[in-house]
C-alpha cells in the first residue's frame, strides 16, 4: 500500500550543477503530520516546491518519483500535473507578507481554487470562504473578505492563508514554516489552528520548520534534513527519546530551553559536521558511479 | 476550550482611512480637463479664425495692456493672428498626439516588458539587448532623423514618439514584473491550478497598473514636449496649422516687440507637461490599494 504522498529518491539540482536535494525519500499518509526539520538552506522549502511543481526557474528535478494519491506526478504533462495538484494539494507559504496578492481583495484570493478548479458557483464559494474564515477564528469575516492584504495584521494574514489552504478540502497540505514570521503568542495560536484544521479535515500535512519545539507539538513523524540529504527519519516519540543520528542529537542539544537559560547556546560539534560532510561526499561518489 | 478559542479570536482594529482627494490631483486634473474641453470645442469657442492674418492688427497686446483690442484676448502675433485662437487649435494637435502616442507607446512597451520579465529566457535576452542598443541613441536627435526619413505629419510624429520611448515602459515594467514574479502569491496561484499566462494577466498585471498609469501619464507629457520640439524645428504638421512649438518658434523672433506670442504658449506647454506628470502620481496615491 502506497502512502498518500510518497517521494522516492528525489534529486533536485541547479541547472549549473550543484545538487540541492540528494535522493530524498519520504512518505506522508492521510491524516498524518510529517515534520521536516533542518537548518536554514538545507532544502526544506525546495522539497515542498518540488511536490507542488513550483521550483525556481534555475532548478530542475534530475531523478526520482513523486506519488500523489497513487499517481506519479512526474509522469504527467505540465497541464495535467497542475490540475491534479490544484485539486488535491495546497500550500501554506513561508512568508505571509508576500503570499497574498497585494492588489486583490482577500475574498477572491480564497475562493479562486473553488471557482477555478472545482467549478463552484461564485456565491457558493463566497459562502464557503466565510465559513472558513470563521473556522480560523476571524471575527467579522465579511469585512475581511472585502479587505486588501495590507489592511490585515500578520497573524490575520496567516489565518487567511490557512483558511485558503483548507478551502477546497485538499488531501495534502504543505505548510512551509507557517509560524516563523509571527511572534510567539500568535505562533501558538496558529499552530493550534493548523493542528485543529488538519485533524478535522484528515489532511496529510507536510510540516516544514526549523523549530524542534514546534515539531514536538504537532508532528507524528519527522525527517531531519542536512544539505539536501535526509539524515534521520523516525517516529516523533522515539526521536525525542533517543535520536539515532549524532546530528539529530546535536540539534536537540542546540534547541534553546526556555525554562533553563543557564546552559547558553550549544553549537553543533565539529566532529558531527565532519561526519555529515563525509556522508555527503560518500553519497555524491556513490551517485556518480 | 471554547473560552480559549474566544481569547485568540482576532479582532480587526484597522479602520478605513480614506485620504481626501489630493489638491494636486484636483489642480492637474482641472487644467487637463479645461485643456481637453478647449481643444474639443476649439472651432466653436475660438474668438477668431486662427489662420486669419490682419497686418493692421499685428502685435496687439493682451487685453489688460493699453492698446489692446476687444476680441483678441491674448493679443496677436506679427501677422495679426489671434494668439488665444491659435493656442486652442494648437492644443488639439498636442492632445491628440499625447493621447495616441502615449497610449500606443504604453501598450507596446508594457507588453514587451511584462513578457520579458515574466517568461525570461530568450525573449528577455532579445528584448534586453534591443533596449541596450536603443538607449545608445540620443532621443531627440533620433526623432529628428526619423522624421527626416519618414516625412512630416501627425502619423510620423506618433511613430517617432513610440520608437523613441517604448524602452521607458519596457525597462520599468520588466523590472517590476521580475520582482513580482518571485513572490509567494504567484506560487500560490500556480498551486491553485492557474496557468502561466493567466497568472501573468490576473495576478501580476494588477500590481503593475499603478506604475503603468504613472508612466503613461508622464509619457503623455513627454509626447507633448516632443511634438512641441518637432514643430519648433518645423518638422511637425504642415506649416500653417497652429502648433504650440511653432508659436514658440515664431514668438522667439519677436520677443522684444511682442513677448505674449512666446510667453502664453510656453506657459500652456509648461502647465500641460507638469499636469500630466503630476496627474499620474496623484492617481497612484489615490487609487493604489497598497499606498491608500
Ligand atoms: N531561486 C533559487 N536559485 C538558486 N538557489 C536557490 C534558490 N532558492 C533556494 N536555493 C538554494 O537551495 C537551497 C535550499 O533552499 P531552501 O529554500 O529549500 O532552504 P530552507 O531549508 O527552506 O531554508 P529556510 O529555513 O531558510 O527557509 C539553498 O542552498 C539555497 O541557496
Ligand atoms: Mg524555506
Amino acid at each position: 500500500m502506497i502512502a498518500y504522498l510518497s517521494i522516492r529518491n528525489l534529486s533536485v539540482s541547479l541547472s549549473n550543477g550543484p545538487e540541492i536535494l540528494r535522493s530524498i525519500s519520504l512518505d506522508v499518509d492521510a491524516g498524518e503530520v510529517h515534520g521536516l526539520v533542518g537548518e536554514s538552506g538545507a532544502g526544506k522549502s525546495i522539497i515542498g516546491k518540488s511536490v507542488l511543481g513550483i521550483l525556481p526557474r534555475a532548478m530542475g528535478i534530475t531523478s526520482g518519483e513523486i506519488w500523489l494519491d497513487g499517481v506519479n506526478l512526474l509522469s504527467l504533462s505540465v497541464a495535467q500535473r497542475r490540475r491534479r495538484i490544484g485539486a488535491l494539494a495546497a500550500l501554506i507559504p513561508q512568508d505571509p507578507l508576500t503570499a497574498l496578492n497585494p492588489s486583490r481583495r482577500i475574498g477572491p484570493q480564497i475562493t479562486r481554487r473553488l471557482v477555478g478548479i472545482l467549478g463552484w458557483s461564485k456565491s457558493a464559494a463566497q459562502a464557503r470562504a466565510l465559513e472558513l474564515l470563521k473556522e480560523v477564528h476571524i471575527e467579522n469575516p465579511e469585512h475581511v473578505m472585502r479587505s486588501y492584504p495590507h489592511e490585515l495584521s500578520g497573524g490575520m494574514r496567516q489565518r487567511v492563508l490557512i483558511a485558503s489552504a483548507f478551502a477546497a478540502e485538499p488531501k495534502l497540505i504543505i505548510a512551509d514554516e507557517p509560524t516563523t514570521a509571527l511572534d510567539v503568542t500568535v505562533q501558538k495560536q496558529i499552530l493550534r489552528l493548523v493542528g485543529e484544521m488538519q485533524a478535522r479535515h484528515r489532511t496529510a500535512l507536510l510540516f516544514v520548520t526549523h523549530d524542534l519545539g514546534v515539531v514536538s507539538k504537532v508532528c507524528d513523524h519527522l525527517s531531519v534534513l542536512y544539505a539536501g540529504m535526509i539524515v534521520e527519519k523516525s517516529q516523533m516519540r522515539s526521536f525525542f527519546a533517543a535520536p539515532s543520528h549524532p546530528y539529530s542529537r546535536a540539534l536537540l542539544a542546540a534547541s534553546p530551553k526556555y525554562d533553563d537559560l543557564s546552559g547558553g547556546l550549544v553549537p553543533v560539534p565539529q566532529a558531527v559536521i565532519d561526519q555529515l560532510d563525509g556522508e555527503i561526499t560518500a553519497f555524491d561518489k556513490g551517485s556518480r558511479t | 476550550m471554547l473560552c480559549s478559542i474566544q481569547s485568540y479570536a482576532m479582532r480587526d482594529t484597522r479602520s478605513e482611512i480614506r485620504p481626501k482627494l489630493g489638491i494636486r490631483l484636483w489642480l492637474c486634473g482641472g487644467w487637463l480637463f479645461c485643456l481637453v474641453l478647449g481643444a474639443l470645442f476649439a472651432p466653436w469657442i475660438s474668438p477668431q479664425d486662427p489662420l486669419a492674418q490682419d497686418l493692421f492688427a499685428a502685435r496687439l497686446p493682451p487685453f489688460w495692456v493699453a492698446g489692446s483690442e476687444p476680441g483678441f484676448w491674448l493679443g496677436t502675433d506679427s501677422l495679426g493672428r489671434d494668439v488665444l485662437s491659435r493656442m486652442l487649435h494648437g492644443a488639439r494637435l498636442a492632445l491628440i498626439v499625447a493621447f495616441i502616442a502615449g497610449t500606443l507607446t504604453c501598450l507596446i512597451g508594457s507588453t514587451l516588458g511584462i513578457f520579458a520579465g515574466y517568461y525570461q529566457g530568450w525573449a528577455d535576452r532579445v528584448i534586453s539587448r534591443f533596449i541596450d542598443i536603443w538607449m545608445a541613441f540620443p532621443p531627440v536627435l533620433f526623432a529628428i532623423l526619423l522624421i527626416a526619413v519618414i516625412g512630416t505629419g501627425m502619423t510620423s510624429i506618433i511613430i517617432a514618439i513610440i520608437i523613441i520611448d517604448w524602452t521607458r515602459f519596457t525597462r520599468v515594467v520588466r523590472a517590476e514584473t521580475m520582482s513580482q514574479s518571485v513572490m509567494d502569491y504567484i506560487a500560490s496561484a500556480q498551486v491553485a491550478g492557474r496557468g502561466k499566462f493567466s497568472t501573468m494577466v490576473s495576478e501580476i498585471l494588477p500590481n503593475l497598473l499603478p506604475t503603468i498609469v504613472v508612466l503613461l501619464s508622464l509619457e503623455m507629457g513627454i509626447a507633448v514636449i516632443v511634438e512641441a520640439i518637432l514643430s519648433f524645428v518645423n518638422l511637425s504638421i504642415s506649416t500653417d496649422s497652429p502648433t504650440w512649438g511653432g508659436m514658440i518658434a515664431e514668438g522667439r523672433i519677436s520677443i522684444h516687440q511682442a513677448w505674449w506670442v512666446l510667453v502664453f504658449p510656453l506657459i500652456a506647454l509648461f502647465l500641460t507637461v507638469l499636469s500630466f506628470s503630476q496627474f499620474g502620481e496623484g492617481l497612484k496615491d489615490r487609487f493604489d490599494p497598497v499606498l491608500r
